[in-house]
């Protein structure tokens, strides 16, 4: 067996992006001032999923549930880049499945284009499902070991024979391995034979197959080595811009998120805590759960070390089958009080930004929301 | 505490000077199917006490199997060590008998492993698998070995250590877990600590208490400590000096300041660049082309030459000696001195 070697890659390029030197900031503020006249592509409204959790053998009796979401809303414009951050288990991935009608909800709307995809079925939903994929977190176990790299990309076609004729469909396969970065040639190639990098290459082309608007890629790089890592994001970046995707970005890895994200939504167990554009929640966060979440993120710098606040938290979540009532980060959070535990906080601009021009002012779902610099940035 | 059989009763005549531990020279190599793996070639490294000493590298880099040659819990085969020495206090671990390696093992040198889960017994309780360590090494009764779980329990800051003494290891969390792990790995006051990727399944929160744990525990005791990791971040936090592996060797080797903000050799170098940054949104990320090597086919020369942006001619040719670069560090490359220089 010979190691494959990638037929080109389109990710080498960091000079040539050094040297054309794009205005950062002037490019933010254009993006900032076309978002605002944009429709979102997708709007997502109270999403509520709660797993049931039973007891007994026999007969099955409902004792409580999972809330894994419980309350999420947030929109999607085209062409952008929303990451989702928050610890294990605060709903990430439930979101993702919901989105993908992967799950049913148990309450709450996805409107796609102005339709609300929970409450499709059979072929309308069908051609929804065409324009939301799906990237997967583990480039060992998504992929079928038994089938050929080209019937796995080739696979959503057997669903949507109208994207790709059946005489048309090699052609196409070998175009969607060239746009990854892989030899067309490797079309006959088992999964094994790659290495994850090139797994999560395979995963992508698939993803891409149906030309859809928005992918939704749950921690695609976390399995990765750090040196491939930058490879696969610096793909995902070529394509979006190529085909003017919208991904929504679920990671762990804040570094990442901040990366490749133009706006960001931190959850803490099934509810978003704050959202707002990269700069907001990275450098003027105002909710306690994202200080904290961003002060104990490890800086590659040993000089930053002396620079920086820590705010170490205190405990573990709390279980998602009975979060705390009012505020649910009250259990760890070092300023609560006895308002937290009786009123719930709801995401939406503190009242006190309200009226004033500050990078503040983004929705933020605390009773004390004010600023805190933790990551030395500004 | 009483020690039965403590090996340093045997002394030796340098052990005052020489380092806590010394490998030097160590291979390992694994017999495969698809041939010879040699996942460690030629390594060394040092850690005194009160020393953090950071291994970093990517996976198949060969840092977990240093680590389990160090601890002599290889499977022997398919591994095995044709070459190196492993000085403990001194004196060369390969060269001593099963019963005196064990008898270090646990005792003197600790080791904390990733997956907390798979390392804990499933069906003992935690207070049990503590109070075994008391009641095999040091003979214990049931309840003072019971007593002692709880004050490691309080120690590692398990909340209500009294009641959870007799929880099993799915009733905690990840970080409680790894937390346990740490105890059970302190239960003998050891002279060294390995801890290998002792965070790299928690989440970030969780992390940090973990690490902050460690580090002030290790301070207090004044142990060695050697942190495998692939995560920069995490070892910038804490580490005093850092040693970067790639395909089974050291390729450089520093005091944790210089390495990020000098690096010394190219792949340490592409390593830091291909990170994105907390506190910087920057363009496109530079990426190191290519993947590892496989360890039955290390290329010819320099193992990184296929993947590095500097490599000339001598460098498929010749292997890189861990070249001098200062005092106190060292670089495996023909071309340190350009890479610093730039
Ligand atoms: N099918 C299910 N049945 C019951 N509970 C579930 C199910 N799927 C998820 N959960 C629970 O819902 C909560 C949220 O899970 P989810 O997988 O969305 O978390 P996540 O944010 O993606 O975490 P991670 O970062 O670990 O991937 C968790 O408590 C999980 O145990
Ligand atoms: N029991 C084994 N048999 C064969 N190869 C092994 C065995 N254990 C480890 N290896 C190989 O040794 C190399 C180094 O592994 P390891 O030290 O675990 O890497 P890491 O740096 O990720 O900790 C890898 O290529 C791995 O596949
Ligand atoms: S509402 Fe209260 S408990 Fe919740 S984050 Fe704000 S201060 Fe903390
Ligand atoms: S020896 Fe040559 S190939 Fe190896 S790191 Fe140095 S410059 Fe690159
Ligand atoms: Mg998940
Ligand atoms: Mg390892």
């Amino acid at each position: 067996m010979s190691e494959p070697t990638l037929s080109k890659d389109p990710e080498s390029s960091a000079a040539t992006a050094a040297e054309a030197g794009a205005p950062v900031v002037e490019a933010a503020e254009a993006a900032a001032a076309q978002l605002a006249d944009r429709e979102p592509i997708l709007q997502v409204r109270n999403l509520v999923k709660h797993f049931p959790l039973t007891q007994g053998i026999v007969v099955k009796r409902q004792i409580g549930a999972v809330k894994a979401v419980d309350g999420v809303s947030f929109d999607l414009y085209a062409g952008e880049t929303l990451g989702i951050v928050g610890e294990s288990g605060c709903g990430k991935s439930t979101v993702a499945k919901l989105l993908m009608s992967l799950e049913q909800a148990t309450a709450g709307e996805v409107f796609y284009k102005g339709q609300d995809i929970t409450k499709l079925s059979g072929r309308a939903l069908k051609a929804v499902r065409r324009n939301i994929q799906m990237v997967f977190q583990d480039p060992y176990t998504s992929l079928n070991p038994r089938m050929t790299v080209g019937d796995i990309i080739g696979e959503p076609f057997d669903i949507h024979p109208e994207v790709a004729p059946k005489g048309d469909r090699r052609k196409r396969v070998e175009e969607l391995l060239d746009v990854v970065g892989l030899n067309p040639e490797y079309i006959n190639r088992y999964p094994h034979q790659f290495s994850g990098g090139q797994r999560q290459r395979i995963g992508i082309a698939r993803g891409l197959a149906l030309n859809p608007e928005i992918i939704i890629c749950d921690e695609p790089v976390s399995a990765l080595d750090v040196s491939v890592q930058a490879q696969v994001i610096n793909l995902m970046e070529k394509l979006q811009d190529e085909f003017n995707l919208s991904y929504i970005f679920i990671a762990h890895d804040l570094s990442i998120v901040r990366h490749i994200s133009d706006r960001v939504g931190v959850m803490y167990l099934g509810k978003i805590a704050e959202i707002g554009s990269d700069a907001e929640i990275y450098e003027h966060p105002t909710h306690p759960y994202t200080q904290a979440l961003l002060s104990a993120v490890p800086v590659p710098d040993p000089e930053a070390r002396e620079h920086r606040e820590r705010i170490i938290l205190s405990g573990d979540v709390p279980s998602p089958a009975n979060p705390p009532s009012g505020c649910r980060f009250r259990t760890r959070c070092w300023k609560a009080e006895a308002r937290c535990a009786e009123e719930e906080p709801l995401l939406a601009i503190p009242t006190r930004f309200a009226e004033v021009d500050t990078p503040a002012k983004h929705e933020s779902a605390c009773h004390f929301a004010e600023e805190k610099d933790v990551v030395g940035a500004a | 505490m009483t020690v039965i059989d403590d090996i340093s009763d045997v002394p030796t005549p340098d052990a005052k000077l020489a380092p806590l531990l010394e490998v030097r020279d160590l291979h390992v190599e694994f017999h495969t199917r698809d041939g010879v793996a040699k996942a460690v070639n030629g390594v060394n490294y040092s850690v005194n006490a009160g020393e953090t000493l950071a291994v970093l590298g990517e996976s198949g880099s060969g840092k977990s199997v240093s680590a389990q040659a160090v601890m002599g819990i290889l499977d022997m085969p398919p591994a095995r060590i044709p070459k190196g020495e492993i000085l403990f206090q001194g004196r060369d671990m390969l060269k001593m008998s099963g019963e005196e390696r064990r008898k270090i093992r646990g005792r003197k040198i600790a080791m904390i492993f990733q997956d907390a889960l798979s390392s804990l017994n499933p069906v003992l309780s935690v207070g049990y698998q503590l109070g075994e360590m008391y009641r095999v090494h040091q003979g214990l009764s049931r309840k003072d070995a019971k007593a002692k779980a709880i004050e490691l329990m309080d120690r590692v800051r398990i909340p209500a250590a009294r009641e959870r003494v007799g929880d099993y290891p799915h009733q905690f969390s990840g970080g409680m877990r790894q937390r346990i792990m740490i105890a059970m790995a302190l239960a003998l006051e050891p002279d060294l600590i390995i801890a290998d990727e002792p965070t790299t399944a928690l989440d970030v929160t969780v992390q940090a208490q973990v690490m902050e744990l460690l580090a002030e525990l290790q301070a207090e005791y004044n142990m060695g400590l050697i942190l495998i990791t692939h995560d920069l971040g995490v070892v910038a936090d804490v580490a005093d000096k850092i040693a970067v592996m790639y395909a089974g060797r050291i390729v450089e080797d520093a005091p944790v300041h210089d390495i990020y903000s000098k690096p010394a050799h190219p792949y340490t170098k592409g390593l830091l660049q291909s990170i994105p940054r907390l506190d910087q949104k920057g363009q496109e990320l530079y990426a190191i082309k290519g993947l590892p090597p496989n360890l039955t086919r290390i290329p010819s020369g320099c193992a990184f030459n296929p993947r590095c942006p500097m490599a000339q001619d001598i460098c498929r040719t010749d292997v890189p000696q861990l070249h001098p670069v200062g005092t106190a560090r060292g670089s495996a490359c023909h071309f340190w001195k350009e890479t610093l220089g730039e």
